[in-house]
C-alpha cells in the first residue's frame, strides 16, 4: 500500500506500473539473500570436496613379461587386480566386481572369476558369464618400465582387447 | 498420617518464589489449570489438552509411534555415552569397539542396547507405518503428517546405515562399499554423490569421519527436528486417527480432562 504523499514536490506520485522505492528495496534485498544463500551452497560443496587424498598409490610393479605365459592368471589382493598372460600379449584387468564392488576371486579349477558377494562369474577377458553384475570386468593400462617390467595402473581404463605384445 | 505430611510440603513448594517463577498458573484442581499444564510447558504444549480416552487403548495404535520414540531416546542416550570412549579414526575405532567389549564396565551392555535399541526402531518405525496405512490415517487431514512421517523412515534408515560402517569391521566396511556403490549408479551425480559421501575415492578414514559426523550430528538434528512437527501435527491435525468403524462413527462428545 503506498503511503499517503506529505508533499507532493518530494514525493512525486507513482505512475501505475511503475516500482515503488519499497518494491525495488525488496527486490534487490530478496536478490541479496539468493546470492548469499548460492554462495553459501557452492562454499560448502567446495568445502566438503578434498583437494588432497592419502590414498594408496594406483600404479605398482607386476614383475617381468616372462613370468606370464599364455594361460597364466595372478591375483594381485592388495591392489585389486589381475594380470593375465593371455592370447598374444599381457592385459591387466580390474578385481572389483562391476555389480557392487566385491573384489572378485580367480578360481582356477573352473578358470573362471566369481565374485562372493552375490555370485556374479566372469570369464577370463573379463566378460559377464553370470549376474548379477551386467558390464565386464575393466581392463587397465599396463606399461613397461625402463627395466623392462610390467607397470600396472589401476587408474587408467583402456578398451578392451588392447594386449601389451610380449 | 504420612501422606498428609507429604500434601503439606507439596503445597509449602508450590508457595516458594523459585516455583512461582516456574509455574505461574494456579494450583488448584480446575480444568483451565489442567490446560494451563499443557499449554505453558515447552515440552508438553506439542500435546492435545484433551485426548479421546479411546484413544490410548493399546489396540488403537499398538503404541508403535511411542515405541519409536522410546528407542529413539534410548539410542540418544547410550550413542552418548559410547561416544566418549570411540574415536572415529583408523585403526582406534575397531580397538575402541573392542575396549567397550571387553574392558569398558558395563560397556557391551550399552553397546548390546544401542544396537538393538536401533533394530528396534527400524522395525517398530515400520510397523508404524503399517498400522497408520490400513487405518487410512494417511489421508486428509494427516496428508502432510504422512509425509513428514515418511522422511522420518528416512532419516532412520541413514542412521541405521551411517552406524553400521563406525565399528570399522569386515562387515561395515563392504556394507559401506556396497552401498556406496549403490549411490554411484545414480544417473549424472553417482559419482560425485559418492565422493562427497566417502571424501575420496575409497571406503577409507575419510568416510569414516564423514559417517561419524553424519550419525552423531547432522542426523540425529534432522530427526529431532521432524520427530517435534510430526507429533506437534497429531494435535494440529485432530489427534490420533485409529480403527476407521470409530473414526467414520458418530462424533463422540470430548472426554474429561
Amino acid at each position: 500500500m503506498p503511503d499517503p504523499p506529505e508533499d507532493a514536490s518530494k514525493n512525486p506520485p507513482v505512475a501505475a506500473g511503475e516500482p515503488t522505492r519499497r518494491d525495488v528495496l525488496t527486490r534487490i534485498g530478496v536478490g541479496a539473500c539468493a546470492v548469499a544463500a548460492t554462495g553459501s551452497g557452492v562454499v560448502t560443496l567446495d568445502f566438503l570436496n578434498p583437494k588432497v587424498l592419502f590414498e594408496p598409490r594406483t600404479t605398482f610393479r607386476a614383475g617381468s613379461p616372462l613370468d606370464y605365459p599364455e594361460g597364466t592368471v595372478r591375483f594381485d589382493r592388495e591392489r585389486r587386480a589381475y594380470v593375465v598372460g593371455g592370447n598374444g600379449g599381457i592385459f591387466a584387468m580390474s578385481a572389483v566386481c562391476t555389480h557392487l564392488g566385491c573384489i572378485t576371486r580367480y578360481v582356477s579349477d573352473e578358470g573362471a572369476i566369481a565374485c562372493p558377494c552375490h555370485g556374479s562369474r566372469f570369464d577370463l577377458e573379463g566378460n559377464v558369464t553370470h549376474g548379477p553384475a551386467s558390464r565386464p570386468l575393466p581392463w587397465l593400462e599396463v606399461k613397461l618400465d625402463e627395466a623392462g617390467n610390467l607397470v600396472v595402473d589401476t587408474s587408467v581404463i583402456i578398451p578392451r582387447g588392447k594386449v601389451l605384445k610380449a | 498420617m504420612s501422606a498428609h505430611l507429604e500434601v503439606v510440603l507439596l503445597d509449602r513448594l508450590r508457595a516458594t518464589a523459585l516455583w512461582r517463577s516456574i509455574v505461574r498458573h494456579g494450583t488448584e484442581g480446575t480444568n483451565r489449570n489442567r490446560s494451563l499444564v499443557i499449554f505453558e510447558n515447552l515440552f508438553l504444549h506439542v500435546h492435545p489438552v484433551k485426548v479421546r480416552e479411546k484413544t490410548l487403548r493399546f489396540t488403537h495404535t499398538f503404541w508403535l509411534g511411542g515405541v519409536t520414540l522410546v528407542a529413539t531416546f534410548v539410542l540418544i542416550v547410550t550413542g552418548i555415552l559410547l561416544m566418549f570412549y570411540y574415536h572415529p579414526s583408523v585403526p582406534q575405532a575397531y580397538r575402541d569397539m573392542k575396549e567397550l567389549a571387553f574392558v569398558v564396565d558395563d560397556g557391551l551392555f550399552l553397546r548390546n542396547l544401542h544396537r538393538w535399541a536401533a533394530h528396534l526402531m527400524v522395525l517398530s518405525a515400520m510397523l508404524h507405518m503399517l498400522r497408520v496405512f490400513y487405518h487410512r490415517a494417511y489421508r486428509p487431514p494427516r496428508q502432510f503428517n504422512w509425509v513428514v512421517g515418511v522422511c522420518l523412515l528416512l532419516v532412520t534408515l541413514l542412521l541405521s546405515y551411517t552406524g553400521y560402517l563406525l565399528p570399522w569391521d569386515q562387515l561395515a566396511f563392504w556394507g559401506v562399499s556396497v552401498g556406496t556403490n549403490m549411490a554411484r549408479e545414480a544417473p549424472v551425480v553417482g559419482e560425485k554423490i559418492r565422493f562427497l559421501l566417502l571424501g575420496g575415492n575409497v571406503v577409507s578414514e575419510n568416510a569414516l569421519l564423514r559417517f561419524y559426523v553424519l550419525h552423531c550430528v547432522l542426523l540425529p538434528v534432522v530427526l529431532l527436528l521432524f520427530v517435534a512437527v510430526h507429533i506437534w501435527r497429531i494435535r494440529k491435525d485432530g489427534g490420533v486417527q485409529g480403527p476407521l468403524e470409530e473414526a467414520e462413527g458418530v462424533a463422540e462428545p470430548e472426554t474429561g480432562p
